[in-house]
């Protein structure tokens, strides 16, 4: 049996590195564009992996972020190693954010990330090990 | 007229095969096979830049000429400030209209007043709007033709009021049928152009239905000729002119729209590069206390159009020495905009289409597979986006090797280095070789 069209990338995300913050998420969109996804549906993957990919460049050391895609479905994996999330419950509450003054300063960590996240994706996976990283697994189905 | 019009077209014959033109195109529109630039119409957004970088006038944009005109009655020449810019500051505006009507126009229309105008009505637009912010200006049609590509989702932010050179040229129209008893297809209204997409946009308007414009040419075109019809009437007295003024003169700079405005937080962007930084950021929602945003293809505003003469920042100077001196006064009567705003007398109706990019492939799992081998071919590049095969990038290589427009061996460093270790486990052939 043909084994399934699958499309991946792994992307490198540097942590603090504002110069390249948002190029992995603008990439692809850039793929999905190509293999002909829908607007509407390139429009809220494009905003959930911009999300992740700043929630690791604002809080992690470094991370990893993976595009699959398939006719089934887009799935977005990130990885990272940062500080962790202690109380997921709150910290997927919109406003809630545990951001420091500088970030704030840049215009982020008005603690809606999380939740816009979860807002776009049609299934949304977080686990976080404090002291060790988070990893989100973020689907769309298509 | 099914396909897309496009100006910007290469001429074989001149084209010597440079390659200036490749790594400019902001789209990755351009090929270079055998020795000649192709231009991938469908991924084409007229912006010119192509046409600029050629040194060998093998890239033209297709603009009118006069003889295309010679059959109106009486012909009107749209001035847009872009050209009171290519000139010195002590030619003014007035003196630059009355040099169009002596190269060989009916009469010159300034577009500078109807700019005003649509600024009045951007205000007031802005003023009852509730929707979703910020919305975005219209006026750049291949802005207009990278949103319908690549940012679908942003078409509806686009201000739905038409442009200053065809309220302009709508008004002139009307004006003269009155004045000469001429009919509508007796005069010819003509933009004097800075760029090749106002022509496309001409040609084919975004939206349905007509333009109130019958053609458009270079400014580079006709420069010469007005400069000596300039020169001419220094030596003999000049005509009384009404001279040019308002709010409207400083709209072909970079940030001329939002200045005419009242609205409090608005934002101005030139170049395709940051053009698309402040859309993708639009698009992932932000910028939402942002009420309006101008955009230009230009880094300059029309004053860096690729069919001007003058260098953008010198355009750009004389235009802004132009506002101090008569542009920062209204010409026009604020409540009759508002009244003919209200009566939609400068609304655009109808939507603008998505034009997207084609895909890979129209089947999903296709295209899922043939970006696949794109992104494995591309591993297998030298990744260095040298342009030597005719390609801009490696990876816009590896998808011409994909889509079969291109075979691998085009790729010279693979050459070279298969030669190399040829040569290397052979060196007997090597040597032959060598003789």
């Amino acid at each position: 049996m043909p084994s399934e069209p699958l499309f991946w990338q792994r992307f490198d995300i540097c942590g603090r590195d504002f110069v390249d913050a948002g190029k992995a998420s603008i990439t692809i969109k850039g793929i999905l564009r190509e293999i002909g996804i829908s607007p509407s549906l390139i429009r809220r993957a494009a905003i959930a992996s911009y999300e992740a990919e700043m929630n690791v460049v604002l809080y992690a050391t470094k991370g990893t972020m993976e595009l699959r895609v398939t006719p089934k479905d887009i799935r977005v994996m990130v990885e990272d190693q940062g500080p962790g999330i202690p109380d997921i419950e709150l910290a997927m509450q919109e406003g809630y954010s545990t951001a420091s003054d500088e970030i704030r300063e840049m215009g982020f960590g008005a603690g809606m990330g999380l939740s816009n996240i979860k807002k776009n994706a049609d299934a949304f996976n977080i686990h976080s090990l404090v002291g060790k990283g988070t990893t989100l697994e973020i689907t769309f189905r298509l | 007229m099914g396909e897309y019009f496009h100006s910007v077209r290469v001429v074989p014959e001149r084209c010597i095969g440079r390659m200036a033109c490749l790594k400019v195109c902001p789209t990755e529109a351009i090929r270079v096979r055998h020795g000649k630039a192709e231009i991938l119409e469908d991924r084409c957004i007229d912006c010119g830049e192509c046409a600029r970088a050629c040194r060998h006038s093998a890239i033209i944009p297709q603009t009118s000429s006069f003889t295309e005109f010679s059959e109106f009655k009486y012909t009107v020449a749209l001035v847009s400030p872009v050209l009171y810019g290519q000139f010195r500051k002590d030619v003014l505006p007035s003196m630059i209209l009355a040099g169009v009507r002596k190269v060989g126009f009916d009469d010159a229309c300034d577009v500078a007043r109807a700019s005003e105008a649509v600024s009045a009505a951007i205000d007031e637009h802005l003023a009852s709007y509730r929707g979703p912010l910020p919305l975005l200006s219209p006026f750049c049609p291949t802005i207009v033709r990278l949103i319908q590509a690549r940012y679908p989702s942003l078409i509806d932010l686009l201000i739905p009021i038409d442009s200053p050179m065809e309220i302009a040229a709508r008004e002139v129209r009307n004006k003269k049928m009155k004045e000469l008893g001429l009919r509508r297809n007796e005069i010819g209204v003509i933009y004097l152009t800075p760029c090749p997409a106002k022509m496309v946009s001409i040609k084919y308007p975004p939206r349905k239905g007509a333009s109130y414009i019958d053609g458009a040419i270079a400014i580079s075109d006709i420069y010469r000729s007005l400069l000596s019809a300039l020169g001419d009437m220094n030596n003999s007295t000049p005509e009384i002119e009404q001279p040019v003024t308002g709010m409207g003169l400083g709209w072909p700079v970079l940030g001329g729209q939002v200045s005419a405005l009242r609205a409090e937080s608005s934002l101005a962007v030139g170049g395709l590069g940051d053009v698309q930084r402040i859309l993708d950021e639009i698009e992932r929602g932000k910028l939402g206390d942002i009420q309006f945003v101008e955009c230009h293809a230009c880094a300059q505003g029309c004053c860096g159009g690729s069919l001007t003469v003058g260098d953008p920042y010198v355009t750009r100077g004389t235009i802004l020495s132009l506002v101090a001196r008569f542009g920062k006064a209204p010409c026009e009567d604020r409540g009759k905009i508002r009244e003919l705003y209200q009566k939609r007398y400068f609304s655009l109706p109808g939507k603008i289409p998505s034009r997207p990019f084609a895909p890979l492939d129209k089947d999903i799992g296709k295209a899922i597979e043939k970006r696949k081998r794109i992104q494995e071919t591309h591993d297998g590049l030298p990744q260095i986006n040298c342009g030597a095969c005719g390609a801009p990038t490696c990876l816009s290589f590896a998808e011409d090797v994909v889509l079969e427009r291109a075979p691998l061996g085009d790729c010279v460093v693979l050459a070279a280095r298969q030669a190399r270790a040829a040569a290397h486990a052979s060196p007997r052939l090597a040597a032959v070789g060598r003789c």
